[in-house]
């Protein structure tokens, strides 16, 4: 009995495919204010092939078309399954995770360009500094303000409808793909400017998500507030780029439309009241 | 380089890792008022605990009314473990698990509902009641975020400070032996720091990566265990990895098709013939479409081995039926694969229930699970063992003392372990659906523990310590980065890292034995040589991504040693760990912990045993009801058995 296939179950790599090749055309950066360049590596196609995968064996072998050697490419990925949201990248012009980008043996010869997100600060190149994202979570409190961690019952009951609505906004894995599509959601590298900057599609989602949620709605106001002042829901020109690339499907376009409902409501209100 | 951070006196603790335990941990620390400088190599809401999709076990009162109890789901995890758990800890846990669901419920958690709108429950594996409670299949990712959210409220607030891309690079320990900080590098600037804390909260989560591809992320090296390891921790049960049944194989990983396929009604089978006597054999045409293969002709082999469990048998089991059936010819086209088969539950169910992992399977196989039979393969998955860590137990055994300050420390004073990156609570086999609880249950119920003895150690704060306590530790992670990145040898570090994970998959998973572990100790030796004359392509001191591999990569060198050996010593077969030289479970002599420590002179491990407790629950054969009769496979031992 042989243990060597345990978990390399690959199957039928045929010895011929291994000549066949495909071409990676990536955009390069040794760190902020570097200059840019191309290089191009080319990789033996094999079965279950993504780019995450060609970018680990230009990483064990770093060496160009022209034959130059050089240094590996920099990039971020944890899951590999198009969940954690770490493998963005800008993938033949189209913004998306990588890890999913699957390369059969029908695209042999190809070439695929890819690049850093345009939105964020390139760290080094294919990595980018996304902090701007995570910052916008911030801004308009997407969390459920819970007494504590004591024992204290259940959460509220849910009706499966009203879980189905929350369940999908709550996919959104803060992978920034809906704000590189956004023509309102311009690069800002000064972090003193992002609180009054466009806090993009993503943040308009989780608003609506925790505005959602019984005990979530506590902070409500507080949230149409931030959404309220500049860089809000306002800022959105309805282009309805980000629907369209968001990995996980969330209704984007949806969530924003109730954002913008409720904020008008919210600032009648608060007009009413004098405050 | 060498800056300090922390001079002023009011205690602070370090969190290493931002998965589910690191997150809870956090959470119940700074709710009780400590500060907490959270470090993590990714953002932390990026952790692999994302991937975990099938869901989080706990007792309900639906299948309690049905005679399930918190003792059950108690008695189950131990028998599921191969009594190899100490059972306090195991107590505590499963008795503490209905509060974990309720309190994720309250921080926002979408699980599935009923049509009522109370939580829906599903079966899963090693248990005959429907205790697993999921938000569709990434159940993971939804717990992550809801505990996310809440440590950005702290962040909020400035109780927590994140240290994103910052890698852990060992704690440091005082002239006591106490645990008094951590040295960490920062992946973009390649800044080096050494931080002051009061107490250090490992929450590193697995080790996948040491066996090349896994269902694990990138980031599950085990470097950071390992770390601790060499700088004096204990390492326990480091040879129990647990092999998940059902993985598709991918060059760059082996993607997870959760339990919950099965939980859900989902079906293994493979083409096969059966013979007069009753056995089955491989099936002469084995290039058909299985859609058109008749009933007469799929072996549903668990389901007939197993009546009583069937495909939801737990994973080691599951995990060496697949393999023997594929050893014994009959995978499909006669390669290592079974069919995972869904068809029979109809694409609605299956979008509603199973989702996530229907996508995966879409998207990186190309076929949809709801037309066609998925072929799935078993892949290395979960780390049973890790960082050996005590507790205080009640005088009755049944639970362990809350808040008690050792509540899962390492041998190390003010270094703990909590989550996957231990090894409580699952021994020599995990349930599935039961990390996710141990992990977020280390977090809330050690999280009191670590306060507490923050609180004890009031006249040593880390804050007065002398610098000279830093530097030293400071000042030899900056001579390894020299080192390495001045190492002119002609090895590739990615090179020896894949004949490692090679190896190990091959020496150390599925089946095992004394000679062939023997002479994966032997290559270790070869690659540790060669691994002393690597050179970087990358020598820079910005983000330098080669440089932090070739350094995990002698960690993860470490680590395979302590799982190689254990595994040697261990002369039984138990759960995961199975031995064709030592097909039985042996009470006698292994119902013990396998304590791993390092040996600095060797750079070895040594390997000692310890006793367990099992003072609540006495240990039984392991059958899960397997049937002698008919099955042509059942000539090959599966499931050992005192
Ligand atoms: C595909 C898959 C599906 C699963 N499904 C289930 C399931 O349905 N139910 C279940 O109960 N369990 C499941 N599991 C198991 C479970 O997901 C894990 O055991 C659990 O998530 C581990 O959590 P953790 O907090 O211990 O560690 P992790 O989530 O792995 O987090 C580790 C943290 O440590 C950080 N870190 C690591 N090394 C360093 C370092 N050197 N320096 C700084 N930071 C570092 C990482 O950045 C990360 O933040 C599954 C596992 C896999 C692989
Ligand atoms: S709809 Fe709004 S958020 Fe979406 S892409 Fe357009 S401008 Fe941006
Ligand atoms: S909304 Fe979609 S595209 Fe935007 S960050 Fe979330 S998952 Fe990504
Ligand atoms: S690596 Fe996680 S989404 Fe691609």
């Amino acid at each position: 009995m042989t243990t060597a296939t345990t978990t390399n179950g690959a199957p039928h790599a045929t010895s011929s495919s291994a000549k066949k090749s495909i071409r990676l055309r990536i955009k390069r950066c040794d760190g902020p204010g570097k200059p840019e360049q191309w290089q191009s590596f080319d990789v033996p196609l094999e079965p279950g092939l993504n780019i995450i995968a060609c970018l680990q064996k230009i990483a064990a072998n770093p060496v160009t078309v022209n034959g130059e050697r050089t240094t590996p490419v920099v990039w971020d990925s944890g899951c590999l399954e198009e969940v954690c949201g770490a493998c963005t990248m800008v993938v033949n012009g189209k913004v998306r995770q990588s890890c999913s980008f699957v390369i059969d043996e029908s695209m042999a010869g190809q070439e695929i360009t890819i690049e850093p997100m345009t939105k964020y600060p390139v760290v080094r190149d294919l990595s980018v500094d996304r902090s701007r994202l995570f910052r916008a979570l911030e801004r308009v409190k997407a969390w459920v303000p819970i007494d504590g961690t004591h024992h204290l019952g259940s959460g509220p009951l849910e009706s499966p409808d009203d879980q189905a609505t929350r369940y999908v906004l709550s996919t959104c894995m803060s992978c920034g793909c809906c704000l590189e599509a956004c023509p309102q959601y311009q690069r800002e590298d000064d972090p003193a400017k992002w609180d009054q900057s466009f806090v993009g599609a993503h943040a308009l989602s989780q608003a609506r998500l925790f505005n959602l949620h019984k005990t979530g709605a506590a902070l409500k106001d507080q949230r149409l507030d931030a959404l309220s002042d500049a860089g809000g829901v306002n800022d959105c020109g309805n282009a309805q780029n980000c629907v369209k690339v968001c990995p996980k499907e969330i209704p984007l376009t949806e969530s924003i439309a109730a954002m913008g409902r409720a904020v008008t409501v919210h600032n009648i209100k608060k007009f009413f009241m004098g405050r | 380089m060498s800056t300090m951070s922390g001079s002023n006196t009011t205690p602070r603790v370090i969190v290493v890792g931002g998965g589910l335990a690191g997150l809870a941990g956090t959470v119940r620390i700074c709710e009780s008022g400590l500060p907490v400088d959270l470090f993590s190599v990714v953002p932390v809401k990026r952790s692999h605990s994302v991937c975990a999709q099938g869901g989080i076990n706990a007792c309900n009162e639906v299948a309690r009314q049905q005679g399930y109890s918190e003792y059950e789901h108690f008695d189950e995890t131990v028998y599921g473990g191969d009594f190899l758990q100490h059972q306090p800890p195991v107590y505590e846990m499963t008795h503490w698990a209905p509060r974990v669901i309720d309190l994720l419920d309250r921080m926002g958690v979408p699980f599935n509902r009923t049509s009522e709108g109370q939580r829906d429950l599903r079966l899963f594996g090693g248990s005959l009641y429907k205790r697993t409670h999921f938000a569709g299949a990434t159940t993971g990712q939804q717990l992550m975020y809801a505990l996310d959210e809440q440590v950005r409220r702290y962040e909020a607030e400035g109780r927590v400070t994140k240290y994103e891309h910052w890698e852990f690079l060992r704690p440091i320990v005082d002239d006591q032996g106490v645990c008094k900080g951590v040295v960490a590098q920062d992946l973009r600037t390649m800044q080096i720091r050494a931080f002051r804390a009061d107490a250090v909260v490992m929450a590193t989560g697995g080790c996948g990566l040491v066996f090349g591809k896994s269902t694990n992320s990138v980031m599950c090296n085990g470097a950071a265990a390992a770390r601790c390891y060499v700088h004096g921790a204990k390492y326990g049960n480091g040879e129990f990895i647990q092999v998940h049944p059902t993985a598709i194989p991918g060059a760059d990983k082996l993607r997870l098709m959760s339990e919950s396929a099965r939980g859900e009604g989902g079906r293994v089978w493979v083409p096969a013939i059966k013979g007069g006597d009753g056995g089955w054999g491989p099936h002469p045409d084995a290039a058909r479409d299985p859609r058109q293969i008749p009933e007469s002709e799929r072996y549903y082999f668990l389901e007939e081995r197993y009546p009583k469990y069937g495909n939801i048998v737990p994973r080691d089991i599951a995990t060496r039926e697949i393999f023997n059936i594929c050893m014994d010819g009959m995978g499909v086209m006669g390669g290592n694969m079974v069919y995972l088969d869904l068809t029979h539950l109809g694409r609605e169910y299956l979008e509603r229930k199973l989702l996530g992992i229907i996508e995966i399977y879409r998207k990186f196989v190309g076929e949809d699970p709801a037309e066609v039979p998925m072929r799935i393969f078993p892949g290395v998955h979960y780390s049973m063992g890790g960082l050996w860590t005590t507790y205080s137990a009640k005088d009755d055994l049944r639970g362990m003392v809350a808040g008690a300050p050792d509540s899962m420390t390492t041998n190390i004073p003010g270094l703990y372990a909590f989550g996957e990156v231990n090894y409580q609570y699952h021994g020599a086999n995990r349930l599935g659906a039961n990390a996710l609880l141990s992990c977020i249950f280390d977090g809330l119920f050690c999280g009191l523990g670590v306060v507490n003895y923050v609180r004890d150690s009031a006249e040593r704060r880390a804050a007065d310590l002398p610098q000279s306590v830093f530097d030293g530790a400071l000042k030899a992670e900056e001579a390894l980065v020299q080192k390495l990145t001045a190492a002119q040898g002609s090895e590739n570090p990615y090179l020896i890292g894949r004949e490692l994970g090679d190896e190990m998959t091959a020496a150390s998973t599925v089946v095992k034995s004394g000679p062939r572990l023997e002479k994966a100790l032997a290559r270790l030796d070869e690659l540790r040589a060669r691994y002393a004359k690597i050179s970087l392509s990358d020598t820079g001191m910005w983000t330098n991504q080669n440089l932090s591999y070739a350094r995990a990569l002698g960690d993860m060198l470490a680590l395979a040693d302590v799982v190689l050996r254990g595994g040697l010593e261990r002369k039984e077969s138990r759960g995961a760990h199975y031995r064709t030289d030592y097909t039985e479970r042996d009470d006698a002599n292994f119902l013990k912990t396998t304590v791993a420590e390092h040996d600095a002179s060797t750079g070895k491990s040594r390997i000692t045993f310890e006793d367990v407790e099992t003072g609540l629950v006495k240990p039984r054969a392991r059958t899960y009801g397997k049937t002698e009769s008919g099955a042509a496979g059942a000539k090959k031992p599966v499931g050992a058995t005192a």
